[in-house]
């Protein structure tokens, strides 16, 4: 696949840095509009942090990052945040039930989130409506995972970030998930970034890929470069030397 | 009571000293170090109180309410230490209180405009404000860092440092005051007041002594509300930056 569509999230030089310790180092790069771009490397590579970058819970050093071709510091926080999703592997959960967490989005704009739109959440994620009064503290690892998910969706964003949404999960909720993300990118046109540890996923799903090893872009293109890397690196890494 | 019959009462720091010692709790030192500083605190207090009332000049009370603002901004502020400038929050925390409360007091002319009243009523005010600073500011920042994953979280889907601080904020608010308001509820069943007692001791109406300890409790309770919201709305925004990320917490010195 030739990937000629315009940059969703575009990365000019980033580099940032925690502590005196350099997490993105000289990043330059693109993740394509309209389209599914695995990220994958070993674990410390630097995604989870690229993640929060795109979503401006923190800033770069120096570079610049652009949505949808305006710089992200153009945007106004809170617009920002709504316009890319981010979805993290904690799947933290705020106290008290399912609906509470799902309205959360739109509480904070000061709206209700209907009952019907979030039963249509909860089945969306392949979720039983029964849950939506049940507390958080009841749900198991993967419920929670999804209701993050649908949580997340709720903003309707224009970019979603994931970040091992399905690791938790077992084989059949990570299916109907991924069939969820795959429905999302191809009928609403919503940008997805994943970050995932299984190449097997990154390939079935991704149209693009990125490789991040040590905070630096390995190698970056079609998905099919996981099959046939031309990077030394990436090679060895697809060969699971590095973890 | 004369100085013979108060160095009797060193009794009573002998028996924690020994049984400090029996027990090996280590205290000896520390017991000696409080009772030698209060005796000359509460002398030199006494003196100047002295020489203050005899005066009853303007300026005198101003300067011992801002000695006991300076001293308990000092004592607290160690708490808040991770808290970008919390030195001027506490000051201004302080300030208002102080000013809030003796405006009502003189304003509706509940006590009299002298020195004999503002500085004592000024010490349990600033001294109940610097204890309840101390309360928040535990709780506050140890909220923020057991919640940061909360705060992020709703941060990430769109909100506000406001809406995301929220949880920590309130539940440290009502943490620092439930203690004033529980020792409120219990309080001539399980104890008589400090200062409704001395004045008993000092021969007052037990009545009228009874009537300035109410005074003084719906002041606290004013005190109290009052210092830890405004701590807590003074403090929260310099947590967050203008692109609303939260900052790290300083480590403390």
């Amino acid at each position: 696949m030739t990937l000629n569509s315009k940059a969703a999230l575009q990365f000019d030089h980033v580099t940032y840095s925690d502590k005196n310790l350099t997490i993105i180092k000289d990043i330059t790069g693109f993740f394509p509009s309209g389209r599914i771009t695995t990220l994958v490397g070993p674990s410390g590579a630097g995604k989870t942090t690229l993640f929060r970058l795109c979503n401006g819970l923190i800033s770069p050093d120096s570079g610049d990052i652009t949505v949808d071709g305006k710089a992200i510091n153009s945007y106004e926080p809170t617009e920002l945040r709504r316009t890319v999703g981010l979805a993290l592997q904690s799947a933290t959960m705020l106290s008290g039930t399912v609906m509470k967490n799902l309205s959360m989005p739109l509480t904070l704009k000061g709206e209700q989130l209907p009952e019907e739109e979030a039963k249509k959440l909860l089945e969306d994620v392949s979720l039983g409506e029964d849950i939506l009064y049940r507390n958080v503290k009841d749900l198991s690892g993967g419920q929670r995972q999804k209701v993050s998910i649908a949580r997340t969706l709720v903003n309707k964003p224009k970019i979603l970030l994931l970040d091992e949404i399905t690791s938790s999960l077992d084989r059949v909720s990570k299916q109907d998930v991924e069939e969820l993300i795959t429905k999302l990118n191809r009928d609403k046109s919503v940008t997805i970034v994943w970050i995932t540890h299984n190449l097997e996923q990154a390939l079935s799903i991704g149209d693009y890929t990125w490789v991040i090893m040590n905070g630096e872009l390995i190698e970056a293109g079609d998905s099919s470069l996981l099959n046939n890397p031309q990077n030394d690196i990436v090679r060895r890494f697809v060969k699971g030397e590095f973890e | 009571m004369s100085f013979l019959t108060l160095s009797l009462s060193l009794i009573f720091v002998l028996i924690p000293i020994l049984l400090s010692r029996t027990l090996n709790l280590g205290l000896e030192k520390d017991t000696i170090i409080a009772t030698v500083r209060s005796i000359i605190q509460l002398l030199a207090v006494g003196y100047i109180l002295t020489f203050v009332f005899e005066s009853e000049h303007y300026i005198y009370i101003i300067l011992m309410v801002l000695l006991m603002i300076g001293a308990a901004t000092q004592n607290a502020r160690k708490k808040g230490a991770s808290i970008q400038g919390i030195t001027w929050k506490l000051i201004s925390t302080f300030v208002f209180v102080e000013v809030l409360t003796q405006g009502i007091l003189l304003g509706f002319q509940i006590t009299p405009p002298t020195a004999q009243y503002i500085i004592p009523i000024s010490g349990m005010v600033v001294g109940n404000s610097m204890v309840l600073s101390i309360l928040f500011l535990n709780r506050f920042t140890s909220e923020i860092e057991a919640r940061q994953d909360e705060t992020e979280l709703i941060l990430s889907l769109g909100g506000t440092p406001k809406q995301a601080i929220h949880t920590s904020l309130i539940t440290s608010i009502k943490a620092s005051m439930i203690p004033t308001i529980e020792s409120q509820k219990t309080i001539g069943l399980v104890q008589l007041p400090g200062m409704m007692s001395g004045q008993i001791i000092a021969g007052a109406d037990p009545v009228q002594a009874v009537q300035f300890q109410l005074l003084i409790l719906f002041l606290l309770l004013t005190t109290a509300s009052v210092t830890s919201v405004m701590l807590g709305f003074l403090s929260y925004p310099t947590l967050f930056n203008k692109q609303m990320q939260m900052l790290k917490i300083r480590e403390e010195p």
